[in-house]
C-alpha cells in the first residue's frame, strides 16, 4: 500500500478528510520550498503535492502560474523536484508530484518513474495526460508501484468517469468547477456532484481541488469528500511573505487552520 | 475533453451537411472574395529568384488581408450551429484576431481576442482594427508575452466558459479536431491554386513554398499537392537571428524535438528538461515554439522539406517584393518570399515556383520602417 493510501486511511479512521497541500519546487527558492513543505507536514498536512514547474501551466491561474514562472527563471530543475520529494518522504509524509506531461515525456517515462520512486515519491498527479495517451505511464507506474492520479471534471460524462477512475491509484482528483486553479469566495456547487459521480465507479478516496483556500471551506468540503486539496492559498502566502522565515511561518499557520477544518465539525 | 469531443462530433456532422457547406461556400465567394488571384511575379522572378518563374497565390487579397478568414468563417458558422454565443481566439500578428473579430461582427457573436502584450505593441494597427470591429482585445502579460502565452490564456478562458463559448484556434495546432478542422477549412487555397497554375502554366509547379508558424497557410496550400509526387513542398520557418540557436528562432521543425504542447504531440522548441523555449522572430505570426502535427508528419514522412529563413533574409524578401511587384507582403509571408528567392537561385530559370502570399503587410509598415530606417 502506498504512503498516500495509508495517509487517506489514517484520515478516514480519524473520521476526517485528508489534507493535501500543494507547493511548487523552487519557489520562492529551493531551500525555502523545502522548509515550507516540512512545516506543512508538521502542522498537519497528510499528503504534500509537489508541483513540477512547467513553462506552460494551462490549468493554473495567475498565482501558481507566476510562481512556477519565477521558479523556472530561478533555475529550478527536475532534480530539485526530486530533492523536495525526498525531504518530505524522509520526514515521514506522503509526497506526490503534480506535473504537466511534457517534462515527463522528455525525461523518459521509465526514467522518471525510477527516479521518483528512488526519491520516495508515491506517484503523480497528471492534469493534461488523457487516459487514451497514458499507456506508457500505466506500465511505468505498475513497474515501480507508483500511484497515478487523474482528474475528473464536472463536464466528464459517466463513461469517461468510469475510464478515468479505473486507471487511478491512490486517490481520484475531483475538480470542483470548470476553471483554473485559484482561490474562490465559495466552494463550487458542482463539487459534491463530482465526488458523488466518482463514488459510483470506485472505492478510491476522492479529493476535491480548485478554489479551496480557508479552514471554513475545507470543513465544507470535508462534509462530502475524502480529501481537500489546497494550492493557490499556500502559494499566495509564499509570494507575499517578506522573508523566508515569514513564508515558512505563513504556510505553517494556514496548514494548521486547514487541518482543523478537515476535522468535520 | 468533453468540449473537444463535442466539437469533433459537431464538426463531423457539419462537414457532411450540404447546407453548412453551401453557406460556407457562399461566404467565401461573396464575402471573403474567393477565389483569390494567382499573380505572376515576373520582375521579382527575373531580378531576385534566379530567373525562375514565380507565381503568387494572393491570399493577401482575401477580405481582412490574409488567409485567416477561410478558417474563421468555417469555425464561426460552426459556433452558431452549436448554439454558442461567444467566440475567443488567440492571435500573434493579429491577422487571425482581425479575421475572427470580422466574422463575429458579421454573424452577431461576442468576440474576445487574447494577444501577447509584446505583440499588441508591434502589431498595433491590428489591435485597433479588432477594437473597431467590436472585439475585446486582452493583452497577455504572462511568459514571453507572445503567441504561445496568448494561446495558454485562451485555453484558460475556455475551460471556464465552455458552455457558451467556442475557442476558434487560428492555426493547425491544438487538440483534435482542431488540426484537421483548420486544415480542411484552409484546403481551399491549394485546391484553387493547383487549378490556377495548371491553367496559367500548363503544368504543375516544381515547388510550393509557404511560411510556417503554426502552419495553417502552408498546410492549406500544400494539401492539394501532396499526391503530386513531383511537386516539392517547402515550408519556411522563422530562423530569427539565423545563427542556429533555437531560443533565438522559431524554427520548430528545423531545430526542435518531439514533445507535447497545447494538446498535440508534435515538434517543439524545448530545453533539456522539456520546458518550452522562449522564441524569437521579427514576425509575430511565426513566433511560436510548436507547429501543427501534420507538418511534423510531413517532415518525418519526407514529403515536405522545412527550411529556416532568418529575420534579415525575410526583410530582403519583403523589400524585393515591394520594389519589383508593388506588393507589400506580411512579414510572415516575406519568409516564403525569401524562401522562393533562395530556391529560385538553386533551381534556375526553368523552375516554376508557387508561393503562398498568405497576407498583406500594412500591419508591418512600422516594423519595416524601423528596420530599414526609412
Amino acid at each position: 500500500m502506498s504512503t498516500v493510501a495509508v495517509a487517506f486511511e489514517k484520515a478516514a479512521a480519524e473520521d476526517r478528510a485528508a489534507l493535501v497541500g500543494y507547493l511548487p519546487a523552487g519557489f520562492p527558492d529551493k531551500q525555502t520550498a523545502i522548509r515550507a513543505a516540512l512545516a506543512m507536514a508538521e502542522a498537519g498536512a497528510d499528503v504534500i503535492e509537489v508541483g513540477l514547474p512547467y513553462s506552460d501551466p494551462l490549468m493554473d491561474g495567475p498565482v501558481i502560474a507566476d510562481a512556477v514562472y519565477r521558479a523556472l527563471k530561478g533555475g529550478t530543475k527536475i532534480a530539485d523536484v526530486f530533492d523536495l520529494v525526498s525531504a518530505i518522504a524522509d520526514a515521514g509524509t506522503a509526497a506526490v508530484v503534480m506535473t504537466y506531461w511534457n517534462p515527463v515525456d522528455h525525461y523518459g517515462v521509465d526514467a522518471f518513474a525510477r527516479d521518483l520512486a528512488g526519491a520516495g515519491g508515491a506517484g503523480l498527479i497528471t492534469p493534461d495526460l488523457t487516459p487514451e495517451e497514458a499507456q506508457p505511464w500505466l506500465d511505468a507506474s505498475d513497474a515501480r508501484g507508483l500511484d497515478r492520479v487523474f482528474l475528473v471534471a464536472p463536464s466528464s460524462p459517466p463513461a469517461r468517469v468510469a475510464a478515468i477512475t479505473g486507471l487511478c491509484r491512490g486517490f481520484v482528483y475531483a475538480v470542483s468547477l470548470m476553471g483554473i486553479t485559484g482561490a474562490r469566495d465559495a466552494v463550487s456547487s458542482s463539487a459534491a456532484g463530482v465526488v458523488a459521480r466518482i463514488r459510483e465507479h470506485t472505492d478510491l478516496p476522492a479529493a476535491v481541488g480548485l478554489g479551496v483556500s480557508t479552514g471554513a471551506q475545507a470543513r465544507e468540503v470535508a462534509g462530502f469528500a475524502d480529501g481537500v486539496i489546497v494550492g493557490s492559498a499556500f502559494v499566495r502566502r509564499l509570494a507575499q511573505a517578506g522573508t523566508p522565515a515569514e513564508a515558512v511561518a505563513a504556510v505553517r499557520d494556514l496548514t494548521a487552520d486547514l487541518a482543523q477544518g478537515v476535522r468535520r465539525g | 475533453m468533453a468540449a473537444i469531443e463535442q466539437l469533433a462530433k459537431e464538426y463531423e456532422a457539419a462537414r457532411n451537411d450540404p447546407e453548412f457547406t453551401a453557406e460556407l461556400t457562399d461566404l467565401l465567394k461573396n464575402y471573403a472574395a474567393r477565389p483569390t488571384l494567382l499573380s505572376e511575379a515576373k520582375r521579382f522572378g527575373r531580378e531576385f529568384a534566379g530567373g525562375a518563374r514565380v507565381l503568387l497565390k494572393r491570399e493577401d487579397l482575401a477580405h481582412t488581408g490574409s488567409h485567416k478568414i477561410n478558417n474563421v468563417l468555417g469555425q464561426v458558422l460552426l459556433t452558431k450551429r452549436m448554439g454558442k454565443t461567444r467566440v475567443i481566439a488567440e492571435t500573434g500578428a493579429g491577422q487571425h484576431g482581425v479575421a475572427t473579430a470580422t466574422a463575429c461582427a458579421l454573424l452577431g457573436l461576442e468576440c474576445v481576442v487574447y494577444m501577447g502584450e509584446e505583440d499588441t505593441r508591434r502589431q498595433a494597427l491590428n489591435v485597433s482594427r479588432m477594437r473597431m470591429l467590436g472585439a475585446t482585445v486582452v493583452p497577455v502579460t504572462a511568459g514571453t508575452r507572445t503567441l504561445k502565452d496568448a494561446m495558454n490564456e485562451a485555453f484558460r478562458d475556455w475551460v471556464t466558459t465552455v458552455d457558451d463559448t467556442h475557442y476558434c484556434i487560428g492555426s493547425v495546432g491544438g487538440p483534435h479536431p482542431f488540426p484537421m478542422m483548420v486544415r480542411d477549412f484552409q484546403r481551399v487555397i491549394g485546391i484553387e491554386a493547383r487549378q490556377q497554375v495548371l491553367e496559367l502554366a500548363g503544368r504543375l509547379p516544381d515547388a510550393v513554398v509557404a511560411c510556417v508558424g503554426g502552419g495553417s497557410n502552408a498546410i492549406g496550400i500544400f494539401h492539394a499537392f501532396i499526391p503530386d509526387e513531383g511537386v516539392r513542398l517547402i515550408g519556411c520557418e522563422a530562423g530569427g537571428d539565423g545563427d542556429g540557436r533555437p531560443e533565438r528562432s522559431a524554427a520548430t521543425l528545423t531545430l526542435g524535438t518531439p514533445g507535447v504542447l497545447h494538446g498535440m504531440r508534435t515538434y517543439v522548441l524545448q530545453d533539456a528538461e522539456g520546458q518550452t523555449l522562449d522564441t524569437h522572430s521579427i514576425s509575430a505570426g511565426l513566433d511560436y515554439p510548436g507547429v501543427g502535427p501534420e507538418h511534423s508528419w510531413l517532415k518525418d514522412a519526407g514529403r515536405a522539406e522545412y527550411r529556416s529563413v532568418s529575420d534579415s533574409e525575410a526583410m530582403e524578401g519583403f523589400a524585393a517584393l515591394c520594389k519589383t511587384e508593388g506588393i507589400i507582403p506580411a512579414l510572415e509571408s516575406a519568409h516564403a518570399v525569401a524562401g522562393a528567392m533562395r530556391l529560385g537561385r538553386e533551381l534556375g530559370p526553368d523552375a516554376l515556383i508557387l508561393v503562398n502570399l498568405s497576407g498583406r503587410g500594412d500591419k508591418d509598415v512600422a516594423t519595416a520602417s524601423a528596420y530599414f530606417g526609412v
